[in-house]
């Protein structure tokens, strides 16, 4: 029953946003796909004739709906490449490759209640999140944070889902979310959960901390391109390779692009699957993870390719 | 597939045996002839046909009369399964799992029909036919983790994932080594952990942790544990301790091959969907060191396991009292030549 990897094709593409696509994946096979816990991503694999771009992406669809997976993809302008392909080049009928769902941002069952803080495109998550929450009876509110009202994707649809309990904050028009008056007034046993781009991030985890909320009550989750940076040179002990890291490429894609065998899951430095040895580095090795440990990091003896780089002119890792 | 289930029993009269079938196609655990603890977790992948391990849930020839065992217990003490209120996601995606694996791969025994929400399950072997609706918990007599955890040897855990770690939160357990439901339910993964000796020191739970942790939907994992038990009993649990403690003194080099049982736990692990939980199964397998003997092989190795066994080990499995008598009984098929690696019975 192993589901590594899926077989779908895209059965209706929408445009939500001028800069957000929403995409309905359904498998090849016309079978079901897994259900699914709020707060879940899969990782989807475009085959752009030879380069193989792998972008994880929110389910933003109800976990009891197995028939379709739901994605939504804005445009990045510093992209990689996946999202644009998948705007410009995926079509309906376009055949992809997707992973079994992973949850790296879910709903802590023990809260007493559940704050949302989305910002832009980061509004993925919550749309399954809300299931679930709606499913089990839990108390919560939802904010939700954008641009300006043409950027507020599924705002509609969220003000008839949660009514009352949904907050919206349009920047164009001035109104802005004041997250320190939001958490203060929170009773005991509320989690916070966010996710958005890094700035608005960094933020509620600040807040919050300062505020004295426990650690494992704030909860985050940022997806977006892993910082790019100086391209450098990674040679690999066990092949003998030296392949190049352009610097607007992660480590863990040049890898891949050079045929390299490498385990990986979430590809945003949070699982720890592609957790790799290094043997010397004369340089520095820039940690973007949030799996190692400070102490693992300042050892200079691990790194997360999906995320991490180097500036150095030797670079030999245990592959 | 045909099963013929016996009418035996794991209490009282003890009249539990394994057929020749059964014998041959034992979980034995031991690959090498020292025993020390490691992350052994593999994919919980399909193995050989005929072995433990074919199909995602092992139904053998005891299944009746173990369920039936199980009643008993849970009759006794209805201790033995308990759940926290946020476990119902949980307990629906355990119920899918074991249905969707019993009629998959025993059609014979088990039937399942899906009408949206509204499913029909048969299971002949225990004479249950129900239909309820998935999600609904009025639909079913008792609560979904009760009810399918009835209906499936072994015993069964709810781990519920949070702030990185694992909580047992709920499980249906009545054949364990001598742990307790009722002392372990709402730990974390250390805590419940904590007595382990050895294994602290070596890291291993700290790897086992952030490993399960990652596991995936559809990508379970499993791994072997072992202990054993005098007389063919299921129930060694520390709320029973007065019915089977005493047993150990009873064992001497001429009784061992016929008391003393290996007692091997086929670990899995499942990802559930729904409520990115996870089910922890512990399947028990009893064999006497005579029907083991029937392999000389097999024997051979368990008498060096256990003659060489740390003594840490020896005490935390509670083998110190009947550890002598059992080597000795073994020697006899042990000439002292090398074995080569693997668990194969010949």
């Amino acid at each position: 029953m192993s589901l590594n990897s899926v077989n779908v094709k895209v059965a209706a593409i929408e445009r939500v946003t001028p800069l957000v696509k929403h995409f309905t994946l359904v498998r090849e096979d016309g079978g079901k796909l897994p259900p699914f816990s709020g707060g879940s991503h899969i990782v989807v694999s475009m085959d752009a004739g030879g380069k193989v771009y792998r972008n994880a992406y929110s389910l933003m669809g109800s976990p009891e709906d197995t028939d379709a997976y739901h994605i939504s993809v804005r445009r990045q302008e510093r992209s990689r490449g996946g999202s644009v392909f998948m705007h410009d080049k995926v079509t309906e009928g376009s055949a992809l490759q997707i992973t079994a769902p992973t949850n790296l941002f879910a709903i802590s069952r023990m809260g007493r209640k559940h704050v949302l803080i989305a910002g832009g495109i980061g509004i993925t998550p919550f749309m399954s999140q809300l299931h679930d929450i709606a499913r089990n009876g839990f108390d919560y509110e939802l904010h939700y944070a954008f641009r300006s009202p043409e950027h507020g994707a599924f705002s509609d649809q969220l003000k008839a889902r949660c009514g009352e309990r949904a907050h919206f904050y349009v920047d164009s028009n001035g109104k802005k979310l004041d997250i320190r008056e939001v958490l203060s007034r929170q009773p005991l046993g509320t989690h916070v959960y966010v996710c958005g781009p890094g700035t608005m991030v960094a933020a509620v985890l600040e807040t919050a901390r300062d505020l004295g909320w426990p650690e494992r009550h704030i909860h985050s989750e940022q997806f977006g391109a892993p910082p790019g940076g100086e391209p450098f040179k990674v040679a690999l002990a066990k092949s003998g390779l030296e392949v190049e890291v352009p610097g607007d490429t992660s480590m863990l894609q040049a890898l891949e692009d050079a045929g390299v065998e490498i385990d990986s899951l979430c590809r945003g430095g949070a699982c720890g699957r592609c957790m790799t040895e290094v043997l010397a580095c004369d340089g520095e090795l820039l940690h973007h993870d949030d799996y190692l440990s400070e102490a693992e990091k300042a050892s200079g003896k691990k790194m997360m390719p999906c995320v991490s780089r180097a500036r150095c002119t030797h670079l030999l890792v245990n592959l | 597939m045909a099963l013929a289930f016996k009418k035996e029993t794991f209490r009282d009269d003890y009249t539990y045996r394994n057929s020749p079938e059964a014998i041959r196609r034992f979980p034995f655990p031991f690959p090498e002839d020292r025993y020390m603890y490691s992350v052994n977790m593999e994919p919980h992948v399909p193995g050989a046909k005929g072995s433990a391990v074919e199909h995602i849930l092992d139904v053998d020839e005891h299944y009746v009369a173990e369920c039936a065992d199980k009643a008993i217990t849970l009759a006794q003490d209805p201790g033995r399964y308990a759940a926290l209120p946020h476990t119902m996601d949980a307990q629906w995606d355990v119920l899918e799992l074991i249905m969707d694996a019993l009629a998959n791969d025993y059609p014979e025994q088990f039937k399942l029909s899906k009408n949206g929400n509204v499913w029909s399950w048969e299971n002949k072997p225990l004479n249950i036919k129900d239909t309820f609706t998935f999600g609904d918990r009025d639909t079913l007599p008792m609560e979904p983790f009760e009810y399918i955890g009835r209906q499936i040897q072994g015993d069964w855990t709810i781990l519920d994932q949070r702030d990185n770690d694992l909580y047992v939160d709920a499980g249906i357990v009545t054949s364990q080594a001598d742990w307790s439901l009722m002392f372990d339910a709402g730990m974390s993964f250390m805590q419940w952990h904590g007595p382990v000796p050895q294994a602290h020191e070596m890291g291993i739970f700290e790897r086992a942790l952030k490993y399960l942790l990652n596991m995936q939907y559809g990508s379970p994992v499993r791994r072997f544990n072992w202990t054993m038990t005098i007389n063919p009993r299921l129930d060694t649990s520390p709320e029973n301790y007065e019915q089977w403690g005493q047993d150990r003194n009873t064992v001497t080099p001429q009784n061992a091959g016929e008391k003393v049982h290996l007692r091997v736990e086929l670990q899995t692990l499942y990802r559930l969907p729904r409520s990115n939980g996870i089910v922890f199964s512990i399947r028990c397998y009893l064999i006497s060191l005579e029907d083991l003997a029937t392999y000389p092989r097999w024997a051979k190795r368990m008498h060096r396991v256990l003659r060489d066994l740390h003594p840490d080990l020896a005490e935390y499995k509670g083998l110190v009292k009947y550890r002598d008598a059992a080597v000795q009984w073994l020697s006899k098929f042990d000439d002292g030549a090398p074995l080569e690696l693997g668990t194969q019975a010949e």
